[in-house]
């Protein structure tokens, strides 16, 4: 800008007008952090991104047992074993590692998900080698002491018996419930519900262990202040000599049951709001149209200024917030409207946003709104990974759904190319009215008769004591 | 690694930082209103909140819904939040959409009145209260946002009542109160603008002078009434809640010294070595060896004004009284007073705060966030490459000294939530409260 524009600003007087609005200087451009993949001799893989920005570094280690992987009846093992790792290992009981991690400044995260276990940590890269070599216990030679298999089991039930007052986390997992058949793992919390976490034992742990923790199942991950041939020497030395036959693929479950609507209610008398879940089983990952299906998502309830939001919140001021996802997993994960609104106002909410779901599949969205979705996720990209923890969140996240090395390369473009018309082919295709689940956590007396009239069927009430006994 | 700041005044009295970092084509604005609950005037609890929720209601240049959606075109991330003392608004773009970040601020920051109307108001009063009703009303123990610092300070004092707001104050907002409000306290000489990320430095200046400077000083504000309390409460302090939880759960407040006060960092040590996570005093004895909670930690509040609050949180395992845990608490604390903490725990909690400092500070966002903070609570950005010093500094001596000052039985406000099914065989169910004489 010129240099009288600025005079002739800086001697405006006060309570003069605003400057008016500014166009956009021409961008900068961006690429995603460099890595590179190795795989050692035992074929454990390792994914590498140097970033040197601060001394800093994030490790995931991802290994393929998650929730999917278990055998039936084990429900929860997954994440029970994962939880187990840092509490004991390598000659070492839970709580000296966790002082040992954390003298390092390094706080280590396991945990497993429906795909993969994680173990995770951040460490200044002094520190990165004697983490790492703890972290190597915790995958090699983790102990599973009783006690602490008792103890994380008890708090596990613990956690589930807080759920029932918690009207999130209860409209969650009866969401679940009611999209998918009983025998699916997707129908259960992916921790396992009070029953199967109850009957889990160490041997199960160490079965699950010893059949899925392998070497040639495992992945390395670290972005940050590190080069690849560091890398690759701490993943030699720490990794090297971790043999195990690989794991039998996981199969993951397919859910292909075609449901028609249900209505219910989960009582909590009294509730102030009532906590709604609307969706059916979606897609996977893999699906061939993710970015249409992605950005349909966006302009309906996925971003702040989607439809769903702007008309629940901003139009109505029904609810704080109110937004849609689909859960991508490797399997049909849910796709789910979720949004927590007045009581009174329950049917109206649900009426509403069965209503835009109706539009979006019925009318091509304008080529305004489209680009709102596009240039936000196009322009959003290089914010999303400013910290080494989000890098390598990202790299894992393409372990995971085998995505090629250039997905990240290539993201902009593709999300650029999503047209109206794919927008409107994928609410048709990935949308289904007729198979809408309708889930709320509310007070049946004030919202049965709306909610049923919005939905167009009587809605079944449950109550959450009946749900699950406590021990 | 300390991070380059520059530092410029408007003559309309706005505080402006600059930090550089060209490391990705992105950059974060972030204003800091030196105003927040404390501010509200009796009868207006929740008001600060409610109207920051307005500014995003739109300006004279900008529509109604326009500002979310201006920002989330260019490819941008936005929100703003309320505190206690302070209420910021923050944006990170791409950096070429630098100048529509600045233009949106000084837009509101100039010229929000004429697009106020009692409809917007109405609409966002609604969602307001649907935002109390997640996050308080009908969440377990979400109330204690609002109790513990109800228990924590005396009645007359700023930080005593609700940040969100009752209903009814609520329902009583008005449009007079909005321009009210927006005139004394969003001023620019009552606001810390920072910016960082990629941009350049006498590019930025410009257009900060171009959308800021002519936007008018403030007629100045009205004091905060004098916020030192005692430095312990000097008696019990005990509110017990029956509420539909499923489990017990205690909360526990200390008085402890303001942020960024030489003492301060003794009790944020204090904090981590009692509740900063696995690792620490009360998860060792109570989750792991007693087996009595699934849940504690401990952390400081962080409050620059009267008196900072250490807080204990911990969560019963069903099978665990409230007498027990309770008592439990009670016993870790004072076992920590008497025997004193090691310099080795001092270490571990050192060494993990100056992880999570260098890690939070790869974020443009909170880089900017951590530069308003030190500018409007100290006047000085600067401070923010000292914390990793102020921490290191820190001896198990002046720790020590912390707890047995400030962790006594005199200073210890318990907030005890009791499961609704269990308050029969609960004794003193009632509020159950006696403030220090």
């Amino acid at each position: 800008m010129s240099a009288s524009i600025e005079r002739d600003a800086s001697v405006s007087t006060p309570g003069s007008a605003p400057a008016p609005r500014p166009m956009p200087t021409a961008s900068r451009s961006y690429r995603f952090p460099q890595f590179e993949r190795e795989r050692l001799d035992n074929g454990m893989q390792l994914v590498v991104a140097p970033v040197t920005k601060l001394p800093i570094a994030t490790v995931i280690v991802i290994v393929e047992a998650g929730a999917s992987a278990e055998p039936t009846g084990k429900e929860g093992v997954a994440a029970l074993t994962a939880r187990l790792l840092p509490e004991g290992a390598g000659g070492l009981d839970g709580a000296v590692l966790a002082e040992r991690f954390e003298c390092l400044g390094a706080s280590v995260e396991s945990h497993a998900d429906w795909d993969v276990a994680a173990v995770s940590l951040t460490a200044l890269t002094a520190q990165l080698p004697a983490a790492l070599a703890l972290v190597r216990d915790l995958l090699r030679a983790p102990a599973f002491p009783e006690r602490e298999v008792a103890r994380l089991k008890e708090e596990r039930l613990a956690e589930l018996l807080q759920q029932r007052a918690e009207p999130r986390g209860l409209a969650d997992e009866q969401f679940a419930r009611a999209l998918y058949a009983p025998d699916v793992r997707y129908a259960a919390p992916p921790d396992g519900d009070a029953e199967s976490v109850r009957a889990l034992t160490r041997d199960d742990v160490r079965a699950f262990y010893a059949a899925r923790y392998r070497p040639a199942a495992t992945t390395l991950v670290i972005a940050g202040d590190v080069t690849v041939t560091e890398a690759r020497t701490l993943a030699d030395t720490l990794f090297g000599d971790w043999v195990g036959e690989l794991a039998v693929p996981v199969t993951t479950a397919v859910d292909t049951a075609q449901r028609g609507r249900l209505t219910r209610i989960v009582s909590k008398l009294d509730a102030p709001q009532s906590e709604v879940r609307v969706g059916h089983v979606g897609l996977p990952r893999s699906a061939p149209d993710y970015f249409d299906a992605m950005v349909m998502n966006a302009v309906l309830g996925g971003l702040f200024s989607s439809r769903i939001n702007l008309n629940l919140r901003e139009a109505h001021g029904y609810t704080y917030g109110a937004f849609s996802a689909f859960e991508w997993r490797r399997g049909s994960g849910p796709f789910v409207v979720s949004t927590a609104v007045k009581s009174d106002v329950t049917g109206a909410a649900v009426r509403e946003i069965l209503g835009e779901i109706e539009r979006i599949r019925r009318d091509e969205i304008d080529e305004e709104e489209l680009t709102l979705a596009t240039s936000y996720l196009d322009g959003v990209f290089p914010i999303r990974y400013e910290t080494t923890a989000a890098i390598a969140a990202a790299l894992a996240n393409l372990v995971v759904h085998s995505l090629p090395d250039d997905y990240y390369d290539r993201y902009r473009d593709r999300v650029r190319a999503v047209t109206t018309h794919g927008v409107l082919r994928a609410a048709q295709a990935h949308l289904h009215p007729d198979r809408m689940r309708i889930v709320v956590v509310g007070d049946p007396s004030v919202i049965a008769t709306p909610l049923g009239e919005a939905a167009g069927m009587t809605p079944d009430v449950v109550l959450p004591e009946r749900l699950e006994r406590p021990a | 690694m300390d991070i380059p700041i520059e530092r410029f005044t408007l003559p309309n009295g706005l505080t402006v930082i600059l930090s550089e970092d060209h490391t990705a084509p992105l950059v974060a604005v972030n204003l800091w209103y030196h105003v927040g609950s404390a501010n509200e005037r009796h009868g207006r609890t929740g008001f600060a909140h409610l109207f920051e929720h307005m500014l995003f209601q739109g300006s004279a240049d900008v529509g109604a819904n326009e500002h979310f959606e201006l920002v989330q075109r260019a490819g941008g991330t936005l929100n703003g939040s309320t505190w206690l003392d302070r209420t910021n608004y923050f944006e990170t773009v791409p950096s070429n959409q630098l100048e529509l970040a600045l233009w949106l601020e000084a837009n509101r920051m100039g010229w929000l009145l004429p697009a106020m109307t009692q409809q917007k108001l109405d609409t966002q009063r609604d969602v307001v209260q649907n935002e109390r009703r997640w996050s308080m009303d009908n969440q377990p123990y979400g109330t204690w946002w609002e109790r513990l610092p109800a228990l924590a300070f005396p009645a007359d004092h700023p930080f005593h009542h609700s940040l969100i707001g009752s209903m009814s104050d609520l329902d009583a907002a008005s449009l007079e109160d909005i321009a009210q409000f927006f005139a004394t306290y969003y001023t620019p000489d009552n606001a810390v603008l920072s910016i960082a990320g990629d941009f350049d430095d006498a590019e930025a200046r410009t257009m900060v002078e171009r959308h800021f400077s002519s936007i008018p000083r403030g007629a100045g504000r009205p004091a905060l009434p004098d916020m030192v309390v005692p430095s312990t409460y000097g008696g019990p302090v005990r509110e017990v809640v029956t509420d539909d939880v499923m489990l017990p759960r205690l909360f526990l407040a200390a008085r402890s010294p303001v942020f960024g006060s030489d003492a301060y960092y003794a009790a944020s040590v204090a904090a981590g070595i009692i509740g900063m996570r696995k690792g620490s005093r009360m998860y060792r004895a109570l989750v792991r060896d007693q087996q009595l909670a699934a849940e504690a930690q401990a952390f400081t509040y962080d409050l620059a004004k009267g008196s900072d609050l250490l807080v204990v949180d911990v969560t019963a395992r069903p099978e665990t009284t409230v007498e027990q845990l309770e008592a439990a608490v009670h016993a870790e604390l004072d076992a920590i007073v008497e025997t004193g903490v090691t310099a080795e725990e001092v270490a571990r909690v050192v060494t993990m705060i100056e992880t999570d400092l260098v890690a939070s500070l790869q974020s443009a966002s909170e880089r900017a966030d951590k530069l308003s903070m030190f500018a409007t609570y100290f006047g000085d950005p600067g401070l923010v490459n000292e914390q990793a010093g102020r921490y290191r500094a820190v001896r198990a001596e002046q720790v020590n000294a912390f707890l047995r000052t400030r962790l006594v039985r005199a200073n210890r406000a318990t907030l005890l939530y009791v499961p609704r099914e269990a308050d029969a065989a609960t004794p003193g169910n009632e509020l159950a409260m006696a403030e220090a004489p």
